[in-house]
């Protein structure tokens, strides 16, 4: 099958790739651009594990094709990080246990990452439809809530 | 899971999409947000030899007024209509609808018409264009339709488009003086419903009924039109104990789905409560709007 030539930008970074058009984007991110925090779960679109940000929103990155990123920013958890330690929201997910297994992490802090870009004080149940179409089999969600929670406390006691 | 091979177009006009659609025919499948459709080739559930692109046509997308009307251009993305003050205000039962369709990355790429084409019984959007009494523009090689809710959608996976036409705007007239409410029970939020409901209710100076519609989904083929709801609520004050009455008249041997996972006998336990939930919903922000 012919392959398509995609130019976007990753991680503020110019790159091309050469996709054959069935190929997700998440997995062209993953084997053409070797950036494999993006997770694939169950390719589908039910698991949210492979979310990332394109063009400011979060989407699924097993149900856009990479054909069709041409142009497109787009925005992994690589580089929702970074380049040594960890992010805010990573920390507090380490702190609150937010992850066992840490399968579902990438996908939650690329939800995570989206809400408090746009929103840096959200409450609980703006936290929880933020969250909502990522599966986490560990934890039970919880600490995933209560590290969110910590952010927004930290965000609102830094900007009264 | 990986879909099978497939040639890839991204028209960049309807004319250009409507002409390679009929290039291709029934080897040819169209793709709009692929929230649906790329689940569907990763299952391998379809195996179309090619697929369109319609992502890259600006003119399909986007909300406008247009007179009594609103426009809705099919590519619109869930999110955006979600989020679209036009329609908060003149068409709140899609606002309502949307925000039970999937999640928030889910319906940053899904879009109006994707949702309506696929025509998925358990999907919200068709539950509210029907209830809206909306009409369909179809864009095809030999020109332009348009046609009811009522006739577009037609069963399971199901709609009146013909191979070679693709739903390319929803008209809806504007509704700014009414309630609306829409209530779904589903296992998990954002997930498909067992059933739902979708209500309209217009308030008279009285407080009684001047306009209602209630319609049922997810419980068969196409939602249902429940017409002895409505017709027993116009000219009464609403109130709770009436609803309550009101809802006993859903014609409950209508509904047809019945799976090992949810059964019919619970569906129609359930349709009548959500029924309810949501012409209280509506009355709620139908009073809301007199004061």
């Amino acid at each position: 099958m012919k392959k398509h030539e995609v130019e976007l930008t990753v991680n503020g970074r110019r790159v091309s790739m050469q996709v054959e058009p069935r190929q997700s984007l998440a997995d062209a991110l993953r084997g053409e651009l070797g950036l494999t925090g993006t997770h694939l779960g169950c390719e589908h679109g039910v698991c949210g594990a492979c979310t990332i940000v394109v063009d400011g929103d979060p989407v699924r990155g097993c149900l856009m094709l990479a054909v069709q990123a041409q142009g497109a920013n787009v925005v992994t958890v690589e580089g929702a990080s970074p380049a040594v330690g960890l992010s805010e929201i990573q920390a507090a997910l380490r702190e609150f246990h937010g992850l066992q297994c840490g399968f579902c992490t990438p996908g939650m802090v690329m939800v995570l990452h989206h809400l408090f870009t746009e929103n840096p004080q959200p409450t609980e149940a703006e936290i929880r439809e933020a969250i909502s179409g990522q599966l986490c089999r560990c934890t039970g969600y919880q600490g995933i809530m209560n590290a969110a929670k910590a952010v927004a406390e930290r965000h609102s006691s830094n900007h009264p | 899971m990986k879909p099978a091979p497939f040639e890839y177009f991204a028209p960049t006009s309807l004319e250009e999409a409507l002409s390679l659609l009929q290039e291709h025919g029934s080897d040819a499948r169209v793709i709009a947000g692929g929230q649906s459709l790329v689940p569907m080739l990763a299952l391998r559930l379809a195996r179309p030899e090619v697929i369109i692109d319609l992502n890259r046509i600006p003119a399909l997308a986007g909300i406008s007024e247009d007179g009594a009307t609103l426009r809705i251009g099919a590519m619109t993305r869930q999110a955006k209509a979600l989020a679209s003050p036009l329609v908060a205000r003149m068409l709140p039962l899609l606002r309502h609808g949307l925000e039970n369709v999937g999640h928030p990355p889910t319906r940053a790429r899904g879009t109006i018409g994707g949702s309506l084409s696929h025509a998925d019984p358990a999907a919200e959007t068709p539950t509210v264009m029907l209830a809206y009494r909306a009409r369909m523009v179809i864009g095809g090689s030999n020109g332009e339709r348009v046609v009811d809710a009522e006739e577009f959608m037609l069963g399971t996976f199901e709609t009146c488009l013909e191979e070679g036409e693709i739903l390319r705007e929803i008209v809806i007239d504007k509704q700014e003086d009414e309630g609306t409410g829409f209530v779904e029970l589903a296992r998990r939020r954002g997930d498909f419903a067992m059933a739902s409901a979708a209500a309209r209710i217009r308030l008279d100076a009285d407080g009684r009924c001047a306009d209602a519609h209630l319609w049922i989904g997810a419980v068969a083929p196409v939602p249902l039109r429940c017409e002895a709801v409505a017709e027993a609520l116009i000219g009464e004050v609403p109130t709770e104990e009436k609803l309550r009455e009101a809802v006993r008249l859903i014609d409950l041997e209508r509904f047809e789905f019945d799976n090992p996972e949810v059964s019919l006998g619970y569906r129609q336990h359930i349709a009548p409560t959500l029924a309810r939930r949501a012409l209280m919903q509506a009355v709620s922000r139908a009073g809301e709007m007199r004061k």
